[in-house]
């Protein structure tokens, strides 16, 4: 690795909510994970083990209760006023009064760019992830799969360093849903973007990352990291016997933290 | 390659979405014709509507005609109906021969006048209704940026519709002139009507854009946040395109209850020059012909009636693909 700053590093965070009430909630406890630049990472654990709430932390969208969250080397909120980090929700969350070339211009205007830049992007990243045709669609046009296509193309239209992706295909069927995987990992590799990806789905998460962090709930705590060397990623990859021993690995790493608790 | 079959599977379902998308685009241009269409079929059956209304009218004059011949014979039963004679309820003919009556001293016809003293009292609610519009999205506006100031404040804004519109009326008459005399235009009495009509609009504004300016779902609001954009930005870009189908909701009602405001306002404010006044004047004088106050009855109702449409027109255009509330 270069001598470059870590894409994400997380030290000791504890996350409190409501600190002091009765409905006091420790949702993470001594978090320690540093994510190198240009690897994907994926985020598993049973509900209430935080790892929304970790994304949250990397993104700057909660006010940090203990440790430190740095992203590029700078302060997460830092990172954020710099904006170098696009995100996606698991409910694409497109603005039903843009079209849909004009949701992906949207981080575009706020950074001021100028008209035709805005239109050129929109239409390369609309080319990116296969929807060319449909940017002037509204968003209740498309299909779930396709909007959250566009969502991924708005979150990476100002080509930040890392992505944030929040279990974006899990409103997804199946078949649509191992197709995104496919389309985002090849969007990964032409864009050599940073990915954090938090997911309720072995398979997917096994797919997807270098890395699968296996978190353990109440308090939120890094169970395991598995490190999945699979190569480069084909539809075989699915059904090889590395896969599946992937799979069972990390299935068993999620029954001895739901076992702990 | 085992590979090739399943990906070919995935590539064939991805195009199979992209030809359904396409007849979905296709479907885009004729919709105009079909808005067209519904809109031609909207105003035949108001027609047809209102043509039933007037023969419920008439047929209910017959049945009162019959109940006066039985009188006789049944006094309770006639006593206990609502009049239906030529003064209480005017034949339909009546009333449409009393909207192209020439009128005594002016030389014009009731209906003519009856339109120009509409266009008065419209001004009079337009006026009101755009200063109220401003005021109540300000109020909103103000309302979303603190919870603080909105739990202080809307009681405040509620209470203000507590007090009977018939008593402010009065008020604001005779105390606008004289409190407003600063001003670099000469206080006339429409203004106050005006007034009125503001403060009748701002309530709902204010309440339904609150409503709409706190619609977003938070992760909307969050993606705002990790674009690092501030509140105007959020407010302009987010906020407020949320709110236009609550913003319009409210628009509907305000119009429509700033020319019955309007209208109000000017009787007990003793307003001239507008419907009201006109309203007053046939039922005065209503024994010597009831069916002017019919005519200007309706002429107020169009006059509502008008602004709800022009406020649906304006809906239609500024919210062109999202779905309103109402």
């Amino acid at each position: 690795m270069s001598s470059e700053p870590a894409a994400v590093t997380i030290s000791g965070v504890s996350q409190v909510f409501n600190p002091g009430r009765p409905n006091e909630v420790r949702a993470l406890d001594h978090i320690d994970l540093t994510v190198a630049t240009g690897e994907f990472i994926t985020l598993i654990g049973p509900s209430g083990c935080g790892k929304s709430t970790l994304l949250r932390l990397i993104a700057a969208l909660l006010p940090l209760t203990g440790g430190e969250v740095k992203v590029n080397g700078k302060q997460a909120d830092q990172a954020r006023l710099d904006r170098d980090y696009g995100m996606a929700f698991q409910k694409a969350g497109l603005f039903d009064w843009r079209t849909v070339a004009r949701n992906i211009e949207l981080p575009l205007e706020l950074m001021g760019w100028s008209k035709t830049d805005r239109r050129r992007r929109a239409r390369e990243m609309l080319d990116l992830v296969k929807l060319g045709d449909f940017a002037g669609n509204r968003p209740a046009e498309l299909s779930g799969g396709m909007q959250q296509r566009v969502a991924i193309a708005r979150a990476l239209s100002f080509s930040p360093s890392l992505l944030l992706m929040d279990e974006p295909f899990g409103a997804l069927d199946e078949m649509t849903r191992e197709h995104m995987q496919a389309e985002l990992l090849r969007i990964w590799a032409e864009t050599a973007t940073t990915v954090v990806f938090v997911t309720h789905s072995i398979p997917e998460a096994v797919f997807l990352s270098s890395r699968v962090v296996v978190m353990s709930p109440r308090p939120g705590r890094v169970a395991d990291i598995i490190s999945v060397d699979l190569g480069t990623r084909q539809e075989t990859t699915r059904e090889s016997e590395a896969f599946f021993k992937k799979v069972t690995e990390v299935r068993e790493a999620l029954r001895a933290v739901e076992r702990l608790s | 390659m085992a590979a090739g079959g399943s990906q070919t599977i995935v590539e064939e379902q991805a195009d199979n979405l992209v030809e359904e998308q396409r007849a979905l685009q296709a479907r885009g241009t004729t919709d105009r014709a079909k808005e067209f269409k519904a809109a031609a079929r909207r105003v035949s059956v108001f027609a047809a509507f209102l043509g039933f209304l007037a023969l419920l009218y008439s047929a209910y004059r017959a049945l009162g005609r019959a109940l006066d011949h039985a009188q006789a014979d049944w006094p309770i039963i006639g006593s206990f109906l609502p009049r239906s004679d030529d003064l209480a309820m005017p034949p339909i003919g009546d009333i449409v021969a009393g909207i192209g009556a020439t009128q005594r001293g002016t030389g014009r016809p009731l209906g003519l006048l009856i339109a120009g003293e509409a266009l008065s009292t419209l001004r009079e609610a337009a006026i009101g209704f755009v200063v109220g519009a401003v005021l109540g999205l300000a109020i909103a506006i103000v309302l979303e940026r603190s919870r603080l100031l909105e739990r202080g404040l809307l009681p405040y804004v509620i209470g203000s519709q507590t007090i009977p519109l018939v008593a402010i009326a009065p008020i604001v008459v005779i105390w606008a002139p004289q409190s407003l005399d600063g001003l670099p235009w000469t206080w006339t009495g429409w203004m106050s009507v005006s007034i009125i009509t503001t403060y009748l609009t701002f309530f709902p504004v204010a309440v339904n854009g609150l409503r709409g300016l706190q619609s977003p779902r938070p992760e909307d609001v969050e993606l705002m946040r990790s674009y690092a954009a501030g509140w105007l930005p959020t407010l302009w870009r987010l906020r407020l395109p949320a709110s236009l189908p609550y913003l319009f909701a409210a628009f509907k009602i305000a119009a429509t209850i700033s020319v019955v405001g309007a209208i109000v306002g000017e009787i007990s404010g003793g307003v001239n020059g507008g419907l009201g006044r006109r309203i007053l004047l046939e039922a005065q004088r209503y024994t010597t012909g009831p069916e002017r106050l019919y005519v200007a009855v309706l002429g107020a109702a169009a006059t509502g009636i008008l602004v709800f449409l022009v406020i649906s027109l304006l809906e239609r255009l500024a919210i062109r693909g999202q779905k309103g509330v109402l």
